[in-house]
């Protein structure tokens, strides 16, 4: 900015030296606007949200529009809000708290993220290792191929497996057909159909940031390592894992997170016998119709979330600063 | 120099990709099964395809998913640009660190939390749940995506490029628009459709955000899902996977052909 402020100045005649100060104000106001315009957006649309939802988590349930009490406002003057203040309560809370549901739901969902996540990493580090190895003219393509799933809809990739995976399924009639089973597998409505959604779901997700880091590798390393002796393995474990590390941990928050409170897959695959805190929230919210108690729920799930969040962030800005 | 790639590495890219593509093929070739059982096959037929577009219901739905989608990523693909710009361009200013929160915590926030407030948002301003409504839930969550894709091309941006044209007498906005904005128009692009593609997929955020007269596309294929499989929902399916497909296809080869043209500029500059 102010770069060009001098050059407009050195450039510009004396004679519309007055017209340039004005262009000079009008391009920091551009400049400004930049920056305020998403900003006001964020906090409007993110920011403000979050307040509101921890607001009604403090509120009581009622048969109204909206359906919960007290409603914040100025309506009855500055001593009526008080009074609404005095209204709210940890209730929704301490409910959540001395419900087994509630707590099996939570302690459920992060046990199945993690389990997930270990999963897709086992599936998708080979996957991008071999890519980052396969011939420079070949990467592309390949790149293209592991991007190309994630623009199709998740619902409808999720929507796929539920067709695989049933007792009367195409897995089923496969593995029948050859003999290896005598019984129909029942993998729909279980946990294992969730962790096969999620791993299928979240898989590119995985690839992507392993294969940036594992291609930026210098192989040297490696060469150098065997022919020292250092065997396969061993190379792998001290040079090449290391080395992938940012990429391991922005992989597994990418997966881990969403996850957590993961609706879709959940309720397609995993049925009425499997408990996630996404699904207890949806129902909560769409089929108990209690606002207040699932606004709690959601603020639990942030405060669980806040520090892989964070993380997450983290792992964002010190790759920005590398790439700079 | 890179090693040889070993049998090992092309037998788990080959078993990965198998992973990824068989599902989708799959749905797509039981589309076009006679048998109204999804997974037993009872010949070829295109009565599916017949059927879905005497589905009014499912028509609706298309049409208001489609205007939201494409509304929504317009809007986010401006705000995106505007929050790469700020990301990238403007190191310090109060309450830097905030927004680059505001910014990566929707990528991962899960969507149930992102629905749930957003609609008390909607519910606390008074404003009626719709069309509006969802849009404005898409713009929020797409822009995001959008700042990430143009925000790393902007990183990566040469930036004596500009200087060069200030240098010369062009003031900054006009700088922008005549020297940056056409050298990350492909991440501009790329932004725009990736936007358009959350849009056109997301069903969590709408089903929270959407009221009466806006049911979209993943609202009513969930709803029908949850009644039964049905090889109309296949057929459905198969024809987003198809506008997605070539939309990717067209605009990958349109990327290519800039690529080649620039390359063939730069060596005749280099020639002279």
């Amino acid at each position: 900015m102010s770069n060009a402020a001098v050059t407009a100045a050195t450039t510009s005649s004396a004679a519309d030296a007055g017209k340039s100060a004005l262009a000079r104000l009008g391009e920091a106001f551009v400049g400004r606007l930049v920056i305020i315009i998403p900003y006001l957006w964020l906090v409007f649309f993110f920011l403000i949200p979050f307040v509101i939802v921890f607001k009604i988590s403090l509120s009581q349930t009622a048969i109204a529009i909206p359906p919960y009490t007290p409603v914040l406002g100025f309506g009855d003057g500055l001593s009526g809000l008080l009074d609404q203040l005095k209204q709210l309560s940890i209730d929704n809370y301490t409910w959540l708290t001395q419900d087994a549901l509630y707590v099996n739901a939570y302690v459920t969902s992060v046990i199945v993220a993690a389990i997930s996540t270990v999963l897709t990493l086992l599936v998708g580090y080979p996957i991008a290792y071999g890519m980052a190895r396969a011939p420079a003219t070949l990467r592309p393509t390949l790149l293209m191929l592991v991007i190309l799933p994630f623009w199709t809809s998740f619902l409808i990739r999720v929507y796929a497996w539920i067709g695989i995976l049933k007792p009367e399924g195409l897995l089923n009639q496969l593995l029948l057909a050859s003999g290896v089973i005598n019984q129909p597998l029942i993998i729909l409505n279980t946990y294992t159909a969730i962790f096969i959604g999620i791993v299928y779901s979240y898989l590119p997700f995985m690839v992507l940031p392993l294969y940036s880091a594992l291609e930026k590798m210098d192989y040297s390393l490696i060469e150098a390592a065997k022919d020292l002796g250092c065997p396969p393995t061993s190379a792998f474990w001290k040079i090449t894992f290391p080395l992938s590390l940012p990429g391991v941990i922005a992989g597994c928050l990418l997966v881990f997170i969403p996850a957590v409170g993961e609706f879709v897959i959940p309720d397609l695959l995993g049925g009425s016998q499997t408990l996630m805190i996404g699904k207890t929230l949806w129902n909560e919210f769409f089929a108990n119709r209690d606002w207040p108690v699932s606004s709690a729920v959601a603020v639990i799930l942030l405060l669980l979330l806040i520090v892989p969040i964070m993380l997450f962030q983290r792992a964002q800005a010190r790759a920005q600063e590398q790439d700079k | 120099m890179n090693p040889t790639w070993s049998r090992f590495n092309i037998t788990s890219i080959v078993l990965g990709f198998a992973f990824l593509y068989l599902p989708i093929v799959l749905l797509v070739v039981f589309s076009f099964n006679e048998s109204k059982l999804v997974t037993v096959w009872g010949g070829f037929s295109t009565k599916w395809y017949v059927s879905l577009f005497h589905n009014q219901g499912l028509m609706d739905a298309t049409w208001v998913t489609a205007r939201v989608a494409v509304i929504s990523a317009t809007v986010a693909t401006v705000l995106g640009t505007l929050a790469a710009l700020t990301l990238t361009r403007y190191t310090r200013f109060k309450g830097r660190m905030l927004f680059s929160g505001m910014v990566f915590a929707p990528l991962v926030m899960p969507e149930v939390i992102t629905g749930l407030s957003l609609l008390l948002l909607f519910v606390a301003v008074g404003l009626d749940r719709g069309f509006l409504t969802v849009t404005l839930a898409h713009i929020t969550l797409t822009m995001c995506f959008v700042a990430v894709v143009v925000q790393s091309r902007l990183m990566t941006f040469d930036r004596s490029l500009e200087e060069a044209a200030m240098d010369l007498g062009a003031p900054p906005v006009k700088t922008f628009f005549q020297i940056t904005l056409p050298v990350i128009m492909p991440a501009i692009v790329s932004g725009w459709m990736l936007a358009f593609t959350l849009s056109l997929d997301d069903l969590v955020i709408a089903s929270f955000t959407s009221g009466p007269g806006a049911t979209t596309l993943p609202m009513k294929i969930y709803s029908q899902v949850r009644l039964g499989v049905t090889p109309e929902i296949n057929a459905a399916c198969t024809i987003l996977i198809a506008v997605v497909a070539v939309g990717v296809i067209i605009a990958s080869l349109a990327n290519k052909r800039r690529e080649v043209q620039r390359q063939r500029d730069e060596q005749a500059a280099q020639r002279g």
